[in-house]
């Protein structure tokens, strides 16, 4: 027997009178955007705490769809931006959504040093493995031999391995997930959310209208479909050892997870020092 | 605790006082990077912020620093930047930013001259159409020059305030001579020092539009974490904030953020005139320069010329009017800068038909009061 529900159980978290999003059919950033969601509502987080950030691109508009403060920066800039606001107040909670062109192309810069600092910080990237919105282009992640709009002969550039890039940068906790890991990554969120220190969550996530289509490799669902087929958990390996190239699977799970003095602690332990002192 | 204004007599240079202008005016967040001239603000700020429970954050570049800035601003804080040419223009990306969603800010130019990376170590005004035209698209700012260390103390209070009524990043761009010289000044107490705050929203939470504005054109501004729940974008954005790419909405919006600056030009414009009433020779100079200006007018006084001074202390809005409205009586003008021509076309502008000279200078020397002298000289024969 069907029951109608009067209201969504996330609407509280959303905008809804932003709805519909400008995303296509098929994206991977829908998902994310209900696992956030889903882990602020797990977590009966205080929204008046959370300010969430992003840049610009597809991902860059998640920030716009939630119902906290938020704020929709420079390209390039969400994490740097995040970090002022962080540091001028620690008792916010700051999570940057943005894709992997905003974060590790133009704002490649500030990512590592945000992880080298650990300032507290949920980063979480959608890693299509192009420029979406821009219409398809080559990017950071784009791997070895995909065609987009700027490697119409196939890319020949070495991708980066974002997951590995926030280890080896001192990010102390670091997963990996696909947008079909829906519970997964939603419980990732909610220990990213939780970890003090710099926190990143790489998510896989489908374009099918550009990269998928340059590609051959289907619709969203197809596209979910081989995420299902290739996508191996592996908890607590390295990611410099979790690749992601083409014909291969790409390993999944949660690699880091470590403590580590954070940075607006000790920013505010020093105030209480000279100013008491 | 040390205390937040330092009130007393100091000798100091130029950035020092324009950081203990900053703590003053309840700056307390600084980022930037490290760049001659600008690097002793810094340094000044890493001692004293956490003093006064403030957080100074050195940044990997000026890109990052000017967006921590605005962070910082929309996370309630009063929050300043110091660069020099380079790093300026580094920073233009996300001036912008601050521009688009009004975040109350101030940035300092410690300038320098030449393009790229120019002489580093030497003084300059280089920055002075950049500062104005520096970031893409239509917009106004508001830019302070001071002349002197004790100036650059009281500007640096007053950016804060301009930049918190009007909801704008403002400028003080000090020339690097200023910046490492010093001057004896004088720190007043701390009610003696007039502070403005940024306008709060009056409205509940459910009620407020984040960029509907005042009759004033001056939205309130609630902070991150005051319970909103707003949200704020680059992008062109109606009184919700949220991106409306229509002809309507973008028309509003741009005109708006110029028009809360234009139409309140006569507040914001200062100037210092110096025996201008009768002048028929007018030197007009900001910065450094303009203490040699003062000198030269003097003599040319004492030989019986009638020759004025006109002093900017706001570079921009630069005030064509005031300009204007004198050179009815001028026979000429004589503009001095440290750089090979920039607010010399504003006041060509302005003045026209009245013949002006330019004196330009580059590398370090200012203006030296004879040659000055010279050109009234001139001017008058």
């Amino acid at each position: 027997m069907t029951r109608a529900i009067e209201e969504h159980p996330l609407t509280g978290y959303l905008r809804i009178d932003r709805v519909p999003h400008i995303w296509c059919e098929g994206c991977g950033l829908g998902i994310l955007l209900n696992s956030f969601v889903q882990a602020l509502k797990d977590l009966e987080f205080d929204m008046d705490k959370l300010v969430v950030v992003s840049g610009i691109g597809c991902t860059g508009r998640a920030s716009g769809y939630i119902k906290s403060d938020a704020y929709h920066t420079t390209h390039g800039r969400a994490i740097a931006f995040a970090t002022g606001v962080k540091v001028a107040n620690p008792d916010l909670k700051v999570v940057v959504i943005s894709g992997d062109g905003d974060l590790f192309a133009i704002g490649g810069n500030h990512f590592i040093h945000a992880a080298r600092r650990n300032i507290d910080m949920l980063v979480i990237c959608a890693n299509n493995f192009n420029y979406g919105m821009t219409g398809g282009q080559l990017g950071p992640t784009t791997p070895i031999g995909s065609r987009t709009q700027t490697s119409p002969y196939g890319n020949i550039e070495q991708p980066f391995n974002l997951s590995a890039l926030a280890a080896c940068s001192g990010a102390v906790y670091v997963s990996r997930w696909t947008t079909l890991h829906v519970r997964r990554l939603t419980e990732s969120i909610k220990k990213g959310i939780h970890k003090k220190g710099f926190s990143f969550i790489e998510v896989i996530a489908p374009c099918s209208t550009v990269y998928g289509r340059y590609n051959r490799l289907g619709d969203g669902l197809d596209m979910m479909n081989d995420l299902k087929e290739i996508s191996v958990i592996k908890h607590g390996i390295y990611p410099t050892e979790a690749t992601i190239e083409p014909g291969k699977e790409i390993v999944v799970g949660d690699f880091v997870d470590i403590e580590k003095p954070e940075y607006s602690d000790m920013v505010q332990a020093f105030i209480k020092e000279q100013m008491e002192g | 605790m040390s205390r937040k204004v330092l009130t007393g007599s100091y000798f100091v240079h130029g950035d020092w006082a324009c950081a203990e202008g900053a703590l003053a005016a309840g700056c307390k967040f600084y980022a930037a990077y490290p760049i001659t001239p600008a690097s002793e603000i810094a340094e000044r700020m890493a001692v004293r912020l956490p003093q006064v429970g403030g957080a100074f954050i050195q940044f990997e570049d000026e890109l990052g620093a000017m967006a921590a800035v605005v962070g910082a601003s929309y996370a309630g804080k009063k929050a300043m930047t110091a660069t020099s040419g380079p790093g300026f223009s580094l920073m233009q990306e996300n001036i912008g930013l601050a521009i688009m969603t009004e975040a109350p800010c101030v940035v300092v130019d410690v300038m320098r001259g030449a393009p790229s990376t120019g002489q580093p170590t030497k003084a300059g005004q280089g920055e002075m159409m950049q500062v104005r035209w520096g970031s893409h698209g239509d917009y106004e700012i508001i830019s302070l020059v001071p002349s002197s260390v004790q100036e650059t103390f009281d500007l640096t209070v007053e950016a804060f305030n301009r930049s918190e009524r009007y909801r704008i990043p403002t400028f003080v761009m000090v020339d690097g001579i200023l910046g490492h010289m010093y001057e004896r000044i004088e720190i007043p107490e701390p009610e003696e020092i007039d502070i403005v705050n940024r306008k709060k929203p009056t409205q509940t939470p459910e009620e407020y539009l984040p960029f509907k504005a005042d009759e004033d054109l001056i939205p309130p501004m609630a902070n991150f974490g005051d319970g909103y729940h707003f949200y704020s974008t680059g992008l062109t954005h109606d009184e919700r904030g949220y991106p409306d790419m229509s002809i309507e909405v973008q028309d509003k919006l741009i005109r708006r953020l110029s028009d809360k600056i234009r139409r309140n030009e006569e507040k914001i414009i200062r100037i210092e005139e110096v025996d201008v009433e009768d002048a028929e020779i007018l030197v007009v100079a900001y910065g450094i320069p303009s203490r040699s200006a003062l000198k030269a007018v003097e003599q040319a006084r004492a030989e019986g010329i009638r020759a004025g001074l006109l002093r900017l202390i706001t570079a921009w809005p630069f005030p064509t009017r005031i300009l204007e409205d004198l050179s009815s009586q001028l026979d000429a003008v004589i503009m001095l800068e440290m750089n090979y021509g920039q607010l010399v076309r504003e006041v060509e502008r302005a003045v026209k038909p009245t013949p002006v000279t330019f004196l330009p200078k580059l590398g370090e020397e200012p203006h030296k009061p004879d040659e000055i002298l010279t050109a009234i000289r001139r001017c008058s024969g």
